[in-house]
């Protein structure tokens, strides 16, 4: 209890980790509501290769001092549209297409940043360190949120009907590939503010982990997206503490706090029904 | 009406259809049947750009197709539908809005009272909070049927949609085709079972890769015709039956 109350001292006191506390709200809300439509569409390899393929992007952004949601932004539909290309013109499926372009990816980032910085930054990379967010990183995360939350209400119709019924949604005309390519490239963006959180290595679970907790508990995607991002937010809250409080790496703190939410929801959702399987 | 005119389709380099042409007429319900792989589906894909044309021109009401998609109502192949989707059927049914609401607009009160009308007449409004995937396969065929009500589509498809119902929802989904062919719409239905050929469909096209024969059923549907496309078995016990039953 008292570790709490200096949590919370802590909070009225260090501005750090107030900047901490809003950038982990913002994302745990933003990786809830876009991870929904990343496990309803099958697409988990898919996120968790694209949030991999931004490390270039990440690298080349910070060696030439551009903004970072442009260098990851561009890398991400890159590698978006590579493995599209790479599926539809071989003969291989979609999931070994998925797994040659990220790894490659993930490959050149490790080395561009490797050339460009030291290994600390290079592990804040990897794993996340909240607690070291800068207001400008709040700024940008701030915008991203805004961006988020004005393409899910925008497009929400969209973004239902061709997670559930794409083939009506191609035959009534609607552009679904330029539906994909929209969502991935607000997954690229959801991934560089993530990677502040939980790093890049551990974002595919910020994505997909509330989400699944979140679909075993509610029965209609836009409950399912509220769920999603509650849970989120919960598991980012109590990861901060548990960073703040033991001085664990903020990423794996938040992860595993998802993952516990994860396995009571599995257990007992009706949904799920292996407490009440035989009583039903 | 629709019109296609030399459609070609290649699948995996292997050509399904060369220079396919045939038309589907409005106050009509026709069926298009075929032995499996024959590309019935294929076809209907083709005619609805889900799949890429070699060549080929389909046109609607003398308009290319691609302009007016929105016209059609394409009901496909249930098997192919994720179930676990958390979807109710209102919400399922309400999609079917979607097409003339285009971008930005959501649905509103007008389209929800679309959606109460089509689930009664599919007979389902006790069914409206249910999960999709807690139906029946005959409940569920009835669910996309109301879907293409609310549409309020010119053109309406439907892939195989009595595999797997019971005989009730086949009932009820006739009687819906029917009204909707006196509407004076276009009603296509991709179908396997030969028996009720007859009885359900105005006319026939007959698919083997490629258009085998079309017409009206009655002019179609002949002895000649099955054998050639299905097998000489086949249509011996098929047609042996029907001079039973008209004796």
């Amino acid at each position: 209890m008292y570790s709490i109350q200096l949590f919370i001292e802590g909070l009225s006191n260090y501005n750090f980790l107030q900047t901490a506390l809003i950038t982990s709200i913002l994302v745990g809300i933003m990786s809830g509501i876009i991870g929904s439509f990343i496990i309803l569409r099958g697409m988990s390899l898919m996120g968790d290769a694209i949030s991999h393929a931004v490390l270039p992007g990440v690298a080349v952004a910070y060696m030439l001092g551009f903004n970072l949601l442009l260098g990851a932004s561009i890398f991400g539909i890159l590698a978006a549209l590579l493995i599209g290309v790479v599926t539809l013109k071989s003969k291989l499926k979609n999931d070994t297409a998925i797994g040659i372009v990220f790894s490659s990816f993930f490959a050149l980032g490790f080395i561009l940043i490797s050339l460009a910085e030291s290994t600390t930054n290079l592990h804040h990379i990897l794993f996340g360190n909240v607690l070291a967010v800068s207001d400008s990183d709040l700024i940008t995360t701030a915008i991203v949120f805004s961006i988020v939350l004005v393409f899910v209400v925008t497009f929400y119709k969209e973004l239902l009907i061709t997670s559930f019924d794409n083939t009506f949604a191609k035959a009534y005309g609607l552009k679904t590939q330029i539906m994909h390519y929209a969502l991935m490239l607000v997954l690229t963006l959801v991934t560089v503010t993530a990677l502040q959180t939980v790093g890049i290595i551990l974002i595919v679970a910020m994505l997909i982990t509330p989400a699944a907790t979140a679909y075993l508990l509610t029965n209609r995607m836009s409950h399912m997206m509220i769920v999603a991002a509650i849970f989120s937010v919960i598991s980012s809250v109590v990861g901060l503490y548990l960073s703040f409080t033991f001085n664990w790496a903020s990423g794996p703190a938040i992860v595993l706090t998802a993952a516990i939410f994860f396995a009571f929801a599995f257990i007992f959702s009706p949904k799920q029904n292996i407490i009440f399987k035989n009583k039903s | 009406m629709i019109k296609v005119r030399d459609m070609t389709v290649v699948y995996d380099r292997q050509p399904i259809f060369t220079n396919l042409s045939v038309q589907f007429e409005p106050n009509a319900i026709t069926g298009i049947i075929g032995p499996n792989g024959a590309g019935k589906s294929t076809m209907i894909k083709g005619i609805l750009g889900l799949i890429n044309k070699q060549n080929g021109i389909v046109t609607m009401h003398g308009k290319p197709i691609e302009q007016q998609l929105k016209k059609i109502a394409y009901v496909e192949q249930r098997a192919n539908l994720d179930l676990s989707f958390p979807i109710n059927v209102f919400d399922t049914v309400l999609t079917g809005t979607y097409p003339n609401l285009g971008l930005f607009n959501i649905p509103d009160i007008k389209e929800k009272k679309l959606v109460t009308k089509a689930l009664s007449d599919v007979k389902l409004s006790e069914f409206s909070q249910r999960q999709i995937g807690e139906l029946s396969g005959g409940q569920l065929q009835r669910v996309f049927v109301a879907r293409a009500i609310v549409q309020n589509a010119d053109v309406i498809i439907l892939d195989e949609p009595f595999v797997g119902i019971d005989m009730k929802s086949e009932a009820d989904i006739m009687r819906i085709l029917k009204q909707w062919r006196d509407m004076g719409k276009t009603i296509i239905v991709v179908h396997h079972d030969l028996n009720k050929v007859t009885t359900y469909f105005d006319k026939l096209v007959i698919v083997n890769r490629g258009i085998a024969a079309y017409g009206a059923t009655s002019a179609v549907f002949t002895k000649e015709n099955i054998t050639s496309a299905f097998s000489g078995d086949l249509s011996s016990i098929l047609f042996e039956n029907e001079e039973e039953n008209h004796v």
